[in-house]
């Protein structure tokens, strides 16, 4: 994955695929070694796994998501790419639940430590969404621009190639357009592919963003786009701008809630909270994670594993004289705080890309759009006296 | 290792199924290396050989019933360096602690022939109730992973890492679907332990709570929740009083629903 120079600069318009044309895009990343992960559905959901052909995408399948529901749902048609988002993102494959960090062990008077870095394949991603880039943007941000970049995360995401999807069909907890993220990816993919599944011609409007990905396209099988394609193509954008399930006004979070860290609303988020630590999974951006230490019984060797930790255990905060951070409104505080306003002070951007995932996947249904809103409405009345 | 500095291990069993127990000879792959690690001096489940104690490390399965077991429960204590609990039945009183919620006399009535013979306590209760516990292995039953954890710490002279969050933190860890959330299928996995790996969301049913209430739950909220996917009243309560009804966090829950105090 390149990033794109200047998205304004004028591109060509790009080519159309058939579907055979997508399999043969996909034979076409297998050809050139990398390992293709798409959308299928498995146990009741999509969820992004090594894929074959447009044979193993979901067709047909799209999704209904609400605070704290996800369901599929047959579409009345036959779109391959017509869900709105998996339940999983594609984190796990770039900073995955557990990874080796060393192996040591005594051997005649010293030790020796055995830290290769694991074979890490080569991947594509096929059906990225727009809002799904930006997290991706925000974790190479965390893992990648710092004095001390994450070798691991580097080697896993080095040579990606991505296959971003336009989104048609937001879900009901989707807010990438007032995150400036979506609907339509405008960078950092090789390949945008918009679907246009009505009318005559089942097709994809196809535009390179990377040389890599031109080059892949000249490979491939296609068609000119003609100016009717996309226009159809700027009108599946245009719809689904106009589906958006939510919203969050981003103008003032910042400061808004740093004035506002005793807002009687933590408390009552915090009754409702879990503490279970769902959404931090579920973030494609969230990023901690906790060193745990094992021993081999027969060798006595120690082996250590970086893991997925979450600011909502009490273990995340423990250190010497016992936990700080006890309370799960504290906790839930913490983390919407610094998700939508000190990641800003610590990496320069937003540590939200709006795709909802942390709403459809409370087990509870907590909504983050909710929470900033209510908070922004007394503070309105607070700040301005204006009434709502 | 000489068998003369091998740590003695003992295994202890009060009220319980001995399926705690088992565990540890569940442990094919690794059973010779933990035979071989430690002095195994008191594991009746396993061999007759009895070595007198005091003994290393302690691990004791079930739950205290009887006058009798208090007594031996502290002769336990005095004997053992460092003493384990493992199980739901050694840590919260075990699925027999339902009589807590009962009137033992008539339980026993009803189940034996001549109840005067029967000699019990009017409560089930765990280990750390009545003698100092130095870790509990939550479970029902316990995790065998969990188990060689422990026992290759302590022979390394390390802390165990035995996790308290959400079964939720597995889950997520493994990939699995979320039972409640993508199928609405009610689960107790926000708010238990984690230390089985998930495994029953991970064949796609929910959590029944075998290793009891995580940290700082807030189980109230999950019971709307659960509320939400059809459960009654009725279904709640039971799902609070299995294994671990007698842990403070279930119990306390469980006596809220059936309070008519927790409502969507």
């Amino acid at each position: 994955m390149t990033p794109t120079a200047d998205p304004t600069q004028k591109r060509p318009l790009g080519g159309v695929l058939s579907v055979e044309g997508l399999d043969a895009l996909l034979r076409q990343l297998q050809d050139r070694g990398y390992l293709v992960i798409g959308p299928i559905v498995q146990d009741g959901a999509v969820t992004y796994e090594p894929i074959a052909s447009h044979q193993d995408l979901p067709r047909g399948t799209g999704d209904e998501q609400r605070p704290g529901m996800y369901r599929l749902r047959r579409r009345d048609d036959d779109a391959f790419f017509g869900y709105a988002s998996a339940p999983a993102s594609w984190k796990r494959y770039l900073f995955p639940a557990r990874s080796p960090l060393f192996r040591a062990e005594r051997s005649e008077g010293s030790i020796q430590v055995d830290d290769t870095p694991p074979v890490q394949p080569r991947y594509a991603f096929v059906g990225v969404r727009s809002c799904e880039l930006a997290a991706i943007a925000i974790q190479n941000r965390v893992f990648l621009d710092s004095n001390h970049p994450d070798s691991t995360y580097a080697a896993r995401s080095k040579d990606l190639f991505v296959v971003a999807v336009s989104c048609s069909d937001p879900a009901g907890t989707c807010f990438c357009q007032s995150m400036g993220t979506g609907p339509e990816a405008q960078a950092m993919f090789d390949l945008r592919l918009t679907e246009l599944v009505g009318g005559s011609e089942h097709r994809f409007v196809v535009t390179p963003g990377s040389p890599a990905g031109e080059q892949v396209l000249a490979a491939v099988p296609h068609r000119p786009a003609t100016p009717a394609d996309v226009t159809a193509a700027t009108e599946v954008t245009q719809r689904a701008k106009e589906r958006m399930g939510r919203s969050m006004d981003v103008t003032d979070v910042h400061d808004l809630l740093l004035r506002n860290r005793e807002h009687p609303r933590w408390k009552d988020v915090g009754s409702r909270c879990l503490a279970c630590g769902n959404c931090t999974f579920a973030c494609p951006t969230c990023f901690c994670s906790d060193s745990e230490d094992a021993n081999e019984l027969g060798t006595g060797a120690a082996v250590r594993t970086r893991a997925w930790a979450s600011c909502f255990g009490l273990d995340y905060s423990s250190m010497h004289g016992g936990t700080i951070r006890t309370t799960i409104p504290g906790r839930y505080r913490q983390w919407m705080t610094h998700k939508l306003a000190t990641w800003f002070d610590q990496f320069g951007t937003s540590g939200c890309a709006g795709c909802g995932r942390c709403i459809t996947m409370c087990p509870v249904g907590i909504d983050i759009t909710e929470e900033v809103k209510m908070i922004q409405e007394s503070d309105r009345v607070k700040t301005t006296g204006e009434m709502q | 290792m000489s068998e003369a500095t091998k740590p003695k291990l003992a295994v202890w069993k009060f009220s319980s199924c001995d399926g705690c127990q088992l565990s540890l000879l569940d442990c094919e792959d690794e059973l010779l290396q933990v035979v071989g690690a430690v002095e195994v001096s008191y594991f009746l489940e396993a061999s007759s050989a009895i070595a007198e104690g005091p003994y290393d490390v302690s691990l004791v399965e079930g739950s205290i019933t009887t006058e009798h077991d208090i007594e031996r429960i502290k002769e336990v204590r005095r004997l053992s360096g460092i003493l384990v609990s493992i199980g739901a039945c050694a840590t919260a009183g075990g699925i027999q602690a339902l009589r807590n919620f009962a009137d033992v006399r008539e339980y026993t009535s009803t189940v034996y022939a001549h109840p005067e013979f029967i000699s019990t306590l009017k409560t089930s209760t765990g280990i750390a109730d009545h003698v100092k516990v130095d870790l509990e292995l939550r479970g029902c039953p316990i995790d065998r992973h969990q188990l060689l954890e422990v026992v290759t710490a302590l022979l390394s002279g390390r802390k165990p890492r035995v996790p308290t969050h959400a079964v939720c933190v597995e889950c997520k860890k493994r990939g699995n679907v979320c039972v409640l959330t993508e199928h609405g299928t009610p689960c107790l996995g926000p708010v238990t332990q984690t230390g089985c790996g998930a495994l029953c969301p991970s064949f796609n049913r929910g959590c029944y709570g075998c290793f009891g209430p995580a940290e700082n739950t807030n189980i109230d909220s999950l019971t709307s929740a659960l509320r939400a996917t059809g459960m009654q009243d009725r279904d709640l309560v039971r799902v609070f009083r299995t294994f671990n009804a007698w842990s403070p966090a279930f119990r306390a829950a469980g006596e809220k629903v059936a309070a008519g105090g927790v409502t969507q």
